[in-house]
């Protein structure tokens, strides 16, 4: 294969790649339903979906293996916006908004959409304050930026540090996502399918760096969004719904609200106690009144868009664009491509919950016989493997809403299998989560295998590192970093959605105000970017512990403001802030040459800050 | 870079007002509207409860459309100091 993974033609033909790549994929999910349809067992549909987009990105991640630095570290800085977008999607949707989003919403109801908000809006600050600046920079790695601008080893060491504590964090939750579907597709153990998840993510990244990664991420965005949205569209139709279910589930959450006080949402609740499964009792569209309830929704908010605009994983895809312009739009693109996604979860937690709850549709079974809803197919199925359970509490043979238990995480799942759709749909969806889950944790892998190569290695451990040596250096911690993160992931000591917000908090504490003045504040130096780092991330790390265990001697009795461990980022980022800007104040103000390289980020003509070729 | 002293700073202000105007947006939209959620659940919007639609959808697709503006605009200033790349 002589292919070419850069340059003008393989730039202008990339439509045309990944358009057959598309209608690729679609005929290989019409083949599979047509196998179905011929007799083909469920377990061999799902094998076949993700040994196939398994071998897909392989085969991507092989051709573009490279020796080059530039390459390897910024994918030759040569992405266009658009794809530059879906990858940055990719990266972005974890396995955790792929398969825990919409049942987040379906048992959390308002509470939970901060979520939706948060992970959305974040890409505002990324396109006003920091994108366009870092690419001018012309950094490989996070680290790089905050080594440069502020200068000294120590600071870029700090940097390192809040980086791989952020992305270690997050990248357990990914491995563990994809052992848990590999587990659930190839049929399993899950001790086997996170080291065969991992393996997986690491054939995209290891051999070609920034470059493999990219291009394997825009073909996982493909088919995560596909395997998003044809469940949706096909149920929507089935259930009477129209074409275009986000823009018409309007009438359906109002009859959801209709129908809350009737069947008793809020005012019963669970008489057993199951273990991981839980009922519904949060109203569907209501929000909990008071002002703690709004501040809490708020500060959730404001965490996960500040984490949003601090994770490394994320900036360092603005790294690879090939102008500052470029770098902008493709911030917009992003929010593009994972508003997609993000706008049709809601409409598919309410959709599933109508059809559960409505006594006027067929697949209703709140208010029927006991009998006949445990009779019913998917109800056996996720009953059988212990995610979903019927118990009749009340002994009058009635489902009622508080003796139907289920984990949220099948939401996503069950509900095509609700509305009677073909098997073919649960082999898409694994194909779809898995893609989620394997994008993000190579897009972490690298962010960390890069800055320990390039920033700790190659800057402060040995700069006369010849080319070959250092991306050696970066194939082996990839390898190290990932083995790491599997092993963490096989010991299952979070939730998932718990350690993903851990990971937006500890970022947010750390990085946010030193990248962001970092441009934005000409004054801002050295002793304060490193202040900024080290007790933002003490300060964030003390909290979270100390929430957690009120009774230890370091424990604080009561959540200060109602901040839960979910919210810690605003204590870490308060303290950051206030050390930096004091700090900062404290000491002299930097060079006359830095405060040159903070004019000449601020605009996008010129030479890069740091010059290319490495 | 050709560029004196004062041009730079006008460049740097209106991109700075440029800044503040979005996150004013995006501040509103992130925060101010959620606070009211249940206030704005009262009102209807092609069947959504407000409150509700604005989480779903609304605040979403502002962000959306507000980035797309925002290049415009950005990329307007930078054209005017002759500061953006050259294509």
């Amino acid at each position: 294969m002589g292919m070419q993974w850069e340059g003008k033609s393989f730039i202008e033909n990339l439509p045309k790649i990944y358009g057959v790549y598309t209608g690729g994929f679609l005929a290989f999910f019409f083949l599979m339903a047509f196998f179905e349809q011929m007799g083909m067992g469920a377990d061999t549909i799902g094998i076949l979906f993700v040994a196939f987009t398994i071998g897909i990105y392989a085969f991507i991640g092989i051709l573009s293996r490279t020796m080059a630095v530039e390459a390897y570290y910024v994918a030759g800085r040569s992405v266009p916006p658009v794809f530059n977008g879906m990858a940055t999607a990719a990266d972005w949707m974890s396995g955790a908004s792929f398969v825990a989003m919409a049942g987040g919403i379906f048992m959390g109801g308002h509470g939970y959409m901060a979520f939706v908000v948060g992970w959305t809006g974040g890409y505002i600050l990324v396109a006003t304050l920091m994108a366009p600046y870092l690419r001018k920079f012309g950094c490989y790695t996070v680290p790089d930026f905050i080594g440069t601008r502020y200068g000294g080893k120590v600071t870029r060491f700090a940097a390192i540090l809040v980086l791989v504590v952020a992305s270690f964090t997050y990248v357990t939750a990914q491995i563990t996502a994809t052992g848990t579907i590999a587990a659930r597709a190839l049929q399993i153990p899950f001790a086997v399918g996170v080291w065969f998840g991992l393996a997986g993510i690491l054939v995209c990244s290891m051999l070609g760096g920034m470059r493999a990664v990219t291009w394997t991420q825009v073909a996982q965005y493909i088919v995560l969004i596909i395997a998003y949205l044809i469940p949706i569209f096909w149920m929507s139709m089935a259930q009477g719904f129209g074409p275009l279910p986000q823009l018409m589930y309007g009438p359906a959450v109002e009859r959801i609200m209709d129908l809350e006080p009737v069947i008793g949402v809020g005012t019963l609740t669970a008489q057993e106690s199951i273990r991981g499964l839980s009922t519904l009792t949060q109203l569907h569209a209501t929000p909990r009144e008071g002002a703690m309830a709004a501040w809490q929704f708020v500060t959730l908010v404001a965490c996960m868009m500040i984490g949003t605009a601090s994770l490394p994983h994320i900036l360092m895809r603005y790294f690879t664009t090939p102008s500052v312009r470029a770098a902008r739009n493709s911030v917009a693109w992003s929010l593009f491509f994972i508003f997609l996604l993000y706008f049709s979860a809601p409409a598919l937690a309410t959709f599933s919950k109508l059809s559960m709850i409505d006594p006027n549709l067929p697949t209703a079974i709140i208010g029927q016989p006991i009998e006949a809803v445990l009779a019913l197919d998917w109800i056996q199925k996720w009953s059988a493997i212990g995610l979903l359970a019927v118990v009749d509490s009340n002994g009058d043979g009635i489902l009622q809403i508080n003796e139907f238990y289920l984990n949220p995480d099948i939401i996503v799942l069950a509900t095509p299998e609700m509305a009677g759709l073909p098997y073919v749909i649960s082999g898409l969806v694994a194909a779809g989560g898995m893609a989620a889950a394997m994008s993000t944790a190579d897009g972490l892998l690298l962010a960390m295998a890069n800055a320990l190569s390039h920033d700790l290695y190659y800057k402060i451990i040995d700069p006369k590192a010849e080319t070959k040596k250092r991306l050696l250096t970066a194939r082996v911690l990839l390898i190290v970093i990932g083995a790491g993160g599997a092993l963490v992931a096989s010991m299952q000591l979070t939730g998932i959605l718990g350690a993903v917000a851990w990971a937006f908090c500890f970022a947010m504490s750390g990085l946010f105000f030193p990248l962001v003045l970092g441009v934005w504040w000409k004054r801002a130096n050295r002793q304060g970017a490193l202040a900024g780092m080290l007790v933002g991330l003490f300060v964030g790390w003390w909290y979270l512990v100390a929430v957690r265990n009120p009774d230890a001697w370091y424990g604080i009795s009561a959540p200060w403001l109602g901040l839960n461990d979910l919210r810690f980022g605003i204590v870490g980022i308060t303290a950051s802030l206030i050390a930096m800007v004091v700090v900062t104040l404290l000491t002299p103000a930097p060079d006359a040459e830095t405060q040159a390289m903070v004019d000449e980020v601020r605009i996008p003509r010129g030479e890069t800050i740091i010059p290319s070729k490495g | 870079m050709t560029l004196d002293l004062a041009q730079r700073e006008a460049h740097w202000r209106k991109t700075r007002n440029l800044m503040v105007v979005h996150l004013v947006i995006w501040f509103i939209f992130a925060f101010v509207v959620h606070w009211f959620a249940p206030a704005l659940n009262n009102f209807s919007l092609f069947g959504w409860p407000l409150g509700y639609y604005m989480t779903a959808q609304g605040a979403l697709a502002v962000f959306v459309i507000q980035l797309f503006a925002f290049n415009r605009q950005q990329h307007a200033i930078d054209r005017e100091f002759g500061v953006a790349e050259d294509e």
